[in-house]
């Protein structure tokens, strides 16, 4: 085995308005032939960058200096209709966003024979076989149907499924694979990462995985190395950097991510029920075309619980199963269809719209992304004293700004920073901003959508741990919006997973960690990652097949209950299995 | 000495940079829009100082030099005028001194007429965009009629009615300017409104008119400035092509609409009467013109 990829001493450097930024220091390193080299960082270290312009892909404003062998042969700064031949030949590259790495006007087919007939010479007739059977490899349902349909006509999964068919075809040596999974489900990114140790072992194909999450890395790469702010930190076999790091930062990366067998331990005690929730449904009109039929999109259909005095109720699910729709209807932000919220015994059916400004105070949110969610000609000061302006508006300027430094303290940021803007912080700390804004009036209540989700995994855990902290103060009650269950187990007591608007299943956390009951939640469990590579690649998955059908479908809450498949307005119903411990009927 | 300065720093507050300075700075390294300004800025002093700087009046007539080139003219010309640095128009009035008055006048319709249209059309097209649904269908719909109304129409019958009138100048072209600034902002709201810091003011109780004068209007300053500098030289415009039908300002005021008018009748006889207005309007929007473009730049980096 000799090496197909080689890099030493690479340097980029990129000239911005502001200085000039050296974001890859020195880096070296190999990658042999069938090998799979995971390359792991934090956002900002540089672990893209370096890939980017080992291939002469980097930004206009960015230069590099170093060595790069391809077989031996330089490749770093040889003419571009050199690199163009390599680059879709020899070398391809996966991308994290599957939805603007393909060409939106272009049908499917059409792309993943184009590298094809481009590369390889190969006539339009023998090439389409050769992407039909491309899809049927990357497991792709009814593949001939799919090669002339368009991009925004699948699913997320599905294209970056269809990226991989595009990146394989040409039967290259090196697949560059850069945070492939980042932007999908749990269940999708196993049957991704699934395809990928195919291609490994049937096609003896390098991969190079470049990713923030050490866990996608366990169970995948032979050897990793660890990159923090442009430098290589340490590097070494997946068991040497896994099992015995050496470096404080890789062990700091290791120590960050929730352990599978971690016992959840939620502070505080629980007190009486704050909100009671009672079937609720919240639909959205879909219009099939002009004069189409408009059809009911069932975002939330029929969820009740209840919440109490410092509980934490995590609530899990893939992307379109309704979490955020559900916690935006609890918290009055879109009307529902049906159903009952109850806040400390009041039904706000009743409220009017200016009683329910006045009982925000009581319940607040925090939102996914930190940047986006604060007001970007605010100072941040100004956005946290926000809230407390307009529901406690009798208090003074100095009163205000007072309030507003103690809780900058309280969520860890330095007071002085209230004149700040958001774009001057990075992410970690715009989400303390929102955490402030949300804690300031006090509330007994507080929703946190996938409110760690943007972020870098050694934030995620500060963030957590904040939570965690304002949470014991106060008697905070939370709901927790994740789609990742380890995180939601660190925190949560009960934990219930929603699947299209329905709940499947609610158990206290540690029941249904250890103890699940419904397929569903068996898959999304088997579907997280564990930073054990051994574990990793000894693992046997329960993987679900197929996309998350369509919620227009009426029959798609049957999913797990093929027997009642005839009687499309059949719901699954909730039975407890043990105290507190319900499950939704299935097969 | 260094340390100490650094401590006290952090007890301070940290000064933020805001987008704002952020775009200054931004405009202030663009050499073409910081000229224009400069440029611009130079006109409207003149204009402002125009009794100053000329010991003519704008409406003195002298009939002993109608028509008359100014001294350095090089072309070949019936009479000269001696003091007159732009020559004189077909009354013998001296032509520098009108086409600054023209600049108060066409500036002043500009500028007058563009606030309008914005005060208008930020507070409407915020309104409907921000309240949605059926109100933004139906006050976006009456800006769909007066869309549809015919412009030079629309002003004639003012002018019957009212009889023509120079405040009327600035009612009618604002009166037709705001629709697109209406259009702009409501387009601008809408694609806002979609962004979770609206969502986390309504979590945080904010009222929806709080919600449209602290969040909605300054995120939309950007776009719609970019519009205003584009704006005025299209109101100058309009101002000199109803000037230039008869419609517009009335002698002895004059604006470089109407010069433009009254030169390019002369044409061949006088090129001068054409010349100097014509050149200072052109000066003009394009300066405008590059302010706009550099703004864009300045506001929206990502984009160019």
């Amino acid at each position: 085995m000799g090496a197909l990829l080689e890099i030493n001493n690479l340097n980029v450097h990129f000239a911005l308005a502001d200085g000039d930024v050296h974001a890859v220091k020195d880096a070296s390193l190999v990658i042999n032939e069938g090998e799979c080299l995971g390359v792991v960082g934090e956002s900002g270290s540089g672990k893209s960058q370096l890939f980017l312009a080992a291939f002469g892909l980097l930004a206009a404003n960015g230069r590099a200096a170093g060595s790069v062998r391809y077989r031996g042969e330089e490749i770093l700064g040889a003419s571009p209709q050199r690199l163009n031949r390599l680059r879709g030949g020899a070398v391809t590259m996966i991308f994290q966003d599957p939805l603007t790495s393909l060409t939106p006007h272009m049908k499917v087919g059409a792309q993943i024979t184009e590298a094809l007939m481009v590369h390889r010479n190969i006539p339009r007739t023998a090439a389409r076989q050769k992407a039909r059977e491309m899809l049927d490899y990357v497991r792709i349902p009814e593949s001939a149907r799919r090669l002339n349909q368009y991009p925004h006509e699948l699913s997320g999964g599905m294209r970056q499924r269809v990226m991989i068919a595009m990146a394989t075809i040409t039967g290259p040596d090196l697949i560059i694979a850069d945070e492939p999974t980042t932007a999908l489900d749990v269940t999708v990114q196993a049957q991704i990462l699934e395809i990928l140790r195919a291609l490994k072992t049937d096609r003896k194909t390098a991969i190079a995985m470049v990713s923030h999450d050490m866990g996608v890395i366990a169970g995948l790469a032979d050897r990793v190395q660890v990159m923090r702010f442009g430098q290589i930190v340490e590097s070494g076999t997946a068991d040497e950097i896994f099992y015995a790091p050496k470096a404080d930062y890789t062990r700091m990366l290791l120590d960050a991510i929730p352990k599978a067998n971690e016992t959840p331990a939620p502070a505080g005690a629980i007190g009486t029920p704050l909100l009671t929730v009672d079937d609720l449904k919240v639909s959205f009109p879909v219009k099939d075309g002009l004069f189409g039929k408009t059809r009911q999109l069932r975002a939330v259909d029929g969820i009740s619980f209840t919440l109490h005095q410092g509980e934490t109720l995590g609530v899990v699910g893939e992307s379109g199963c309704g979490k955020s729709t559900l916690a935006r209807a609890v918290l009055q932000l879109l009307p529902k269809t049906g159903g009952r919220v109850v806040w400390l015994g009041r039904d706000l059916d009743a409220a009017t719209g200016s009683d329910i400004r006045k009982l925000r105070e009581d319940f607040q949110i925090v939102f996914q992304d930190p940047l986006a969610s604060l007001d970007p000609r605010m100072p941040v000061g100004v956005s946290i004293a926000e809230p407390l302006k307009s529901l406690e508006s009798q208090l003074s300027r100095q009163a205000l700004r007072e309030r507003v430094r103690t809780m900058m303290q309280r969520v860890g940021l330095d007071p002085a920073w209230i004149n700040r803007y958001p774009h001057e912080l990075s992410g970690g700390q715009n989400q303390r901003v929102g955490l402030a804004r949300a804690m300031i009036v006090g509330p007994k209540m507080l929703v946190c959508d996938e409110a760690v989700s943007a972020l870098d995994v050694s934030i995620q855990a500060q963030i957590v741990e904040l939570i965690r902290d304002l949470q014991a103060q106060s008697q905070l009650a939370l709901i927790f919006i994740s789609h990742d269950l380890s995180v939601v187990r660190r925190l949560s007591h009960r934990v219930m997973v929603l699947y299209l608007g329905r709940v499947v299943e609610l158990a206290p956390s540690a029941a249904l960690y250890t103890d699940p009951h419904h397929p569903y939640t068996r898959a999304l469990l088997s579907a997280v990652l564990s930073p054990d590579p051994r574990a990793e690649r000894a693992k046997k998955r329960e993987l679900l097949t197929g996309d998350l059908p369509s919620p227009l479908d009426p029959r798609a809450q049957l999913t797990f209950l093929k027997s009642r498949q005839n009687e499309p307005d059949y719901r699954p119903k909730l039975e407890q299995i043990a105290p507190n411990h319900w499950v939704a009927e299935h097969d | 000495m260094i340390a100490t300065g650094q401590t006290l720093k952090a007890v301070e507050e940290v000064k933020g940079r805001s987008l704002w300075v952020d775009a200054r700075r931004r405009l202030f390294q663009n050499r073409a829009a910081m000229t224009s300004i400069v440029i611009l800025a130079l006109i409207a002093l003149l204009a402002l100082l125009a009794p100053l700087l000329s010991p003519f009046a704008y409406d003195e007539v002298n009939y002993d030099i109608i028509a008359c080139a100014p001294n350095w003219w090089p072309a070949e010309a019936s009479c000269r005028a001696a003091g007159h640095i732009f020559g004189t128009d077909a009354v013998g009035r001296d032509l520098f001194v009108r086409v600054l008055f023209g600049a108060r006048v066409s500036l002043a319709v500009g500028l007058v007429a563009t606030l309008v249209s914005l005060v208008i059309g930020v507070m409407y097209g915020a309104t409907a965009g921000y309240l949605g649904g059926r109100a933004d269908t139906l006050m976006m719909r009456l800006v769909d009629v007066l869309y549809s109304l015919p412009f030079v129409f629309f002003v004639i019958i003012l002018m019957v009615i009212f009889d023509r009138n120079f405040i009327l100048l600035f009612v009618a072209i604002g009166a037709v300017e705001w629709l697109t600034m209406a259009r702009i902002v409501r387009g601008q709201t809408l694609s806002i409104k979609q962004k979770e810091f609206i969502e986390a003011a309504r979590a945080g109780g904010v009222s929806p008119l709080a919600i449209i004068t602290r969040h909605i209007i300054p995120n939309v300053v950007g776009p719609v400035m970019v519009y205003v500098t584009l704006t005025v030289p299209g109101v100058i415009l309009t101002e000199s092509f109803l000037s230039f039908l008869g419609l517009g300002i009335q002698e002895p005021l004059t604006s470089w609409g109407v010069l433009i008018s009254d030169g390019a009748d002369q044409m061949e006889t006088a090129p001068w009467m054409l010349l100097f207005p014509a050149s200072f309007m052109a000066v003009t929007l394009f300066c405008f013109n590059f302010v706009g473009d550099g703004l864009r730049d300045a506001l929206d980096p990502k984009d160019r």
